[in-house]
C-alpha cells in the first residue's frame, strides 16, 4: 500500500504501522467464531468512523475538523484490520464485507449508529464509546489469538487519544456556558439508553474463552470512569431505567440502513470493479 | 501565536513624540528591507516591512488559507461514499491534511498582524476570495481523482517556488505543505489510473472528470500576465518567483506525459509540441467564465459559502463554551496562586 493512512502529516495519535494488507498477506486464518467476533468489533469501528467522517468541513473549529477526521481515520484503520482478519475465515476481502454485506448481517451496536446530532451529542457518544473501547482493547491485548492481540495493541494507543479528546470536551462543554452544559447533557440523555448493549454477552463471544473479552466484565470499570468524568463536568448521569434491552442480533437501529445505503452505493453500482 | 507577533513596525510615535526619529527609523527599515530582499534573505515577523508588502502578503496568505478550507467541501462530500475502505482512508487523510494546511497558513497570516477571527469573518461575509476551482462540483468519484491529479498538481507547481518566498513564515509553511501535496497528487493520479484501466464505465467516468477539471485547473495560476496587476510587484518583492503564464506553461508541459500514462486525453485540440519554444502550445481558456466565477457566480459559489456559514453558526456555542471554560480555568489558577501567596 503506497499511502497508508499514517502518511498524513496531521496525524495526532501514535500507532504502530501495521496495515490491513499485512494482515491479509500474513497467512493468518481466523476460525469461524473468532472471525465473527472480529467482524462485530470491526463493524462498530466502521460505522462510527462513517459517522465521524461526516463532520469533516462542518466542525465548530478548524482544529476539530482535524481532530474528528483523525479519530475517524483511526477507527477506519481498526475496522480494516478487523474486517480483513475476519475475511480470512471465509475468503472474503475487507471490501466484500463492508460493501456487499446486507444490513441485517452487520453486528454494530446501536450507539455508534446514532445520528451525529450537534457537537454535544457527538461528544457524548464519543465519550461512551472511547471509554468502552479503551477498557476492551486494554484487555484484548492479552487475547490468545495473536492477530487480535496485535490489532488491539495498535488500536489502544490511538484510543488513548480518543478518550482524552472526548473527556476534555466533556469538561469544556459541561463547565463552559449554560447553553453548552444543556446541550451536552441532552446529548448524554439521548445516547445513554444504548450503553447497556455494549456490555451484553452475546454469541460468539460467549464461546471464545481467552480469545475474546466478555463484555459484561467491562461494565463496571467503564461505567465507573464515565461517571467520574460526567460528574467532574458538573453533569448528571442519565437514568438507566429507559435502557433498551439489547443484543446485537439484528435488532438494529433505523439508521443502519441509511448509513449503509450511502456507504455502499457507489461500490454496488460497479460490482467486481477495482478502484 | 504569541501576542508580540501582532505588533506592527516599531514606530514609537507616541512615546518619542518625534516625527523625525520615526522617519529616520522608517528609512533605516526600508534600507534594511531592500537589502534583505536583494540578498535573497528572509523577512521575519519582527522585521520592518513596507505596509504595502504586509498588505499584499496578508491578502495572498489568507486567500490561500481560505482555499484550503473551502477545498475540503467537494472532497469531504465523497468520504462517505468512497468505493473501497482503502480509498476512504486515503481520502480522509487527504482532506484532514487540507484542514492542517489551512491552520499553518492562518498562523502565517497571523504573524503579519491579522487576527484569525477577522480572516474567518471575511470568508464568512463573502468578502474574501479563494481559489475559484472549488466552486465547481465534484459529481463523480472520478472527480476526486481529477481534483487530486489536476488541482493538487497545479497547487504543487504554484507552491514549490513559494517555498522560497521572501516572507519567512509563509515560505516555511509552504515547505511543510508541499511535502503533503505530492502525496495528494499521487493519490489522485492513482484513482484515475485505476478507473482508466477498469471497466468501460469507469474509464468514461475518468475521462469526463478530466474534461471538466482541466480548464479550471489551468486557470488556478491566475489571469494571463497582461491582466494580473499584482504580479509584477509580487515578483520584485520575491514573494512570487515566476509569472502566472510561466507556471501555467510548466504545468501543461508536466501534464502531457502524465495523461498519456493514464490512457486518457486532455480536452484541448490545439495542444501541440512546439519544437522551437521547447514547450507545448495550448488553446485559449475561457476567461469570461473565470472572472464570472471569481465574482461569485461559479456553479457552487453560493453553496460553498452557505456550507461554511452553517458550520460556523452551528459551532458558535461550542467556541463560546471553550473560551468560557478557559477563562474559568485561568481564574481558578489565579485564585490558587493568590491563596498560596496569602498563606
Ligand atoms: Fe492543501
Ligand atoms: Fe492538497
Amino acid at each position: 500500500m503506497s499511502f497508508a493512512s499514517h502518511d498524513s502529516a496531521t496525524r495526532q495519535s501514535q500507532g504502530e504501522a501495521i496495515t490491513a494488507e499485512e494482515i491479509a498477506s500474513s497467512g493468518a486464518k481466523a476460525e469461524d467464531a473468532t472471525a465473527r467476533y472480529a467482524l462485530l468489533l470491526g463493524d462498530d469501528a466502521l460505522i462510527l468512523s462513517q459517522r465521524l467522517g461526516a463532520w469533516v468541513s462542518r466542525a465548530p473549529e478548524l482544529e476539530e475538523d482535524v481532530a474528528l477526521a483523525n479519530i475517524a481515520l483511526d477507527l477506519l484503520g481498526h475496522a480494516r484490520f478487523l474486517l480483513t482478519y475476519a475475511g480470512t475465515a471465509w475468503d472474503k476481502t475487507e471490501d466484500d464485507l463492508a460493501y456487499f454485506r446486507p444490513e441485517e448481517e452487520f453486528r454494530s451496536c446501536r450507539l455508534v449508529e446514532q445520528e451525529n446530532g450537534d457537537f454535544g451529542k457527538t461528544i457524548a457518544r464519543q465519550l461512551i464509546f472511547s471509554f468502552y473501547q479503551h477498557e476492551l482493547y486494554s484487555r484484548l491485548v492479552q487475547s490468545t489469538d495473536t492477530t487480535l492481540a496485535a490489532i488491539a495493541e495498535k488500536a489502544l494507543k490511538e484510543v488513548d487519544y480518543h478518550q482524552d479528546h472526548a473527556a476534555q470536551w466533556m469538561l469544556r462543554l459541561g463547565l463552559g456556558t449554560q447553553e453548552s452544559a444543556q446541550r451536552v447533557q441532552a446529548g448524554l440523555d439521548s445516547v445513554w439508553s444504548y450503553v447497556e448493549e455494549l456490555f451484553t454477552d452475546v454469541e460468539p463471544i460467549t464461546e471464545l474463552g481467552d480469545i475474546a473479552v466478555l463484555p459484561s466484565t467491562l461494565r463496571e470499570p467503564t461505567l465507573n470512569r464515565l461517571h467520574q468524568v460526567i460528574e467532574e463536568a458538573g453533569l448528571s448521569i442519565p437514568d438507566m431505567s429507559g435502557a433498551h434491552g439489547a443484543d446485537r442480533s439484528g435488532r438494529h437501529s433505523e439508521q443502519r440502513g441509511l448509513i449503509l445505503a450511502e456507504m455502499q452505493v457507489l461500490a454496488r453500482q460497479h460490482p467486481g470493479a477495482t478502484w | 501565536m504569541s501576542p508580540e507577533n501582532h505588533q506592527h513596525a516599531p514606530l514609537h510615535l507616541a512615546d518619542e513624540g518625534d516625527a523625525a526619529t520615526a522617519l529616520a527609523e522608517a528609512e533605516a527599515g526600508q534600507h534594511r528591507f531592500d537589502e534583505l530582499i536583494a540578498e535573497d534573505s528572509r523577512i521575519e515577523p519582527r522585521d520592518w516591512m513596507p505596509e504595502s508588502y504586509r498588505k499584499s502578503l496578508v491578502r495572498q496568505v489568507s486567500q490561500h488559507a481560505h482555499s484550503e478550507i473551502i477545498g475540503m467541501q467537494p472532497e469531504g462530500n465523497w468520504i462517505s461514499r468512497a468505493p473501497s475502505l482503502k480509498r476512504k482512508a486515503i481520502l480522509m487523510a487527504k482532506v484532514q491534511d487540507e484542514a492542517g494546511h489551512g491552520l499553518y497558513l492562518y498562523s502565517a497570516a497571523e504573524t503579519l498582524g491579522r487576527p484569525r477571527e477577522e480572516m474567518y469573518d471575511q470568508l464568512y461575509s463573502g468578502k474574501a476570495k479563494y481559489s475559484s476551482i472549488f466552486n465547481y462540483p465534484a459529481r463523480t468519484w472520478a472527480d476526486i481523482g481529477a481534483i487530486g491529479w489536476l488541482v493538487d498538481g497545479a497547487a504543487i507547481v504554484n507552491q514549490v517556488p513559494l517555498c522560497r518566498a521572501s516572507y519567512g513564515p509563509y515560505g516555511r509553511a509552504m515547505v511543510r505543505i508541499c511535502k503533503e501535496e505530492s502525496f495528494h497528487q499521487r493519490q489522485g493520479w492513482e484513482i484515475l489510473y485505476s478507473l482508466s484501466h477498469g471497466t468501460e464505465a469507469q474509464h468514461q467516468m475518468a475521462q469526463d472528470a478530466v474534461d471538466r477539471f482541466y480548464g479550471p485547473a489551468l486557470q488556478m495560476f491566475g489571469p494571463p500576465d497582461g491582466d494580473s496587476p499584482n504580479s509584477q510587484q509580487s515578483m520584485e518583492w520575491k514573494i512570487k518567483r515566476f509569472t502566472n503564464d510561466e507556471l501555467r506553461q510548466r504545468f501543461v508541459d508536466m501534464l502531457v506525459p502524465q495523461v498519456e500514462a493514464l490512457g486518457l486525453t486532455l480536452p484541448d485540440p490545439e495542444l501541440k509540441w512546439n519544437e522551437e519554444r521547447g514547450h507545448y502550445d495550448f488553446g485559449d481558456l475561457d476567461w469570461d467564465e473565470f472572472f464570472a466565477v471569481i465574482k461569485g457566480n461559479g456553479p457552487l459559489s453560493r453553496q460553498r459559502l452557505e456550507h461554511y456559514r452553517k458550520a460556523r453558526d452551528e459551532g458558535a456555542w461550542v467556541r463560546e463554551a471553550a473560551v468560557a471554560y478557559a477563562n474559568h480555568q485561568a481564574q481558578g489558577r489565579d485564585r490558587d496562586q493568590a491563596a498560596l501567596i496569602g498563606a
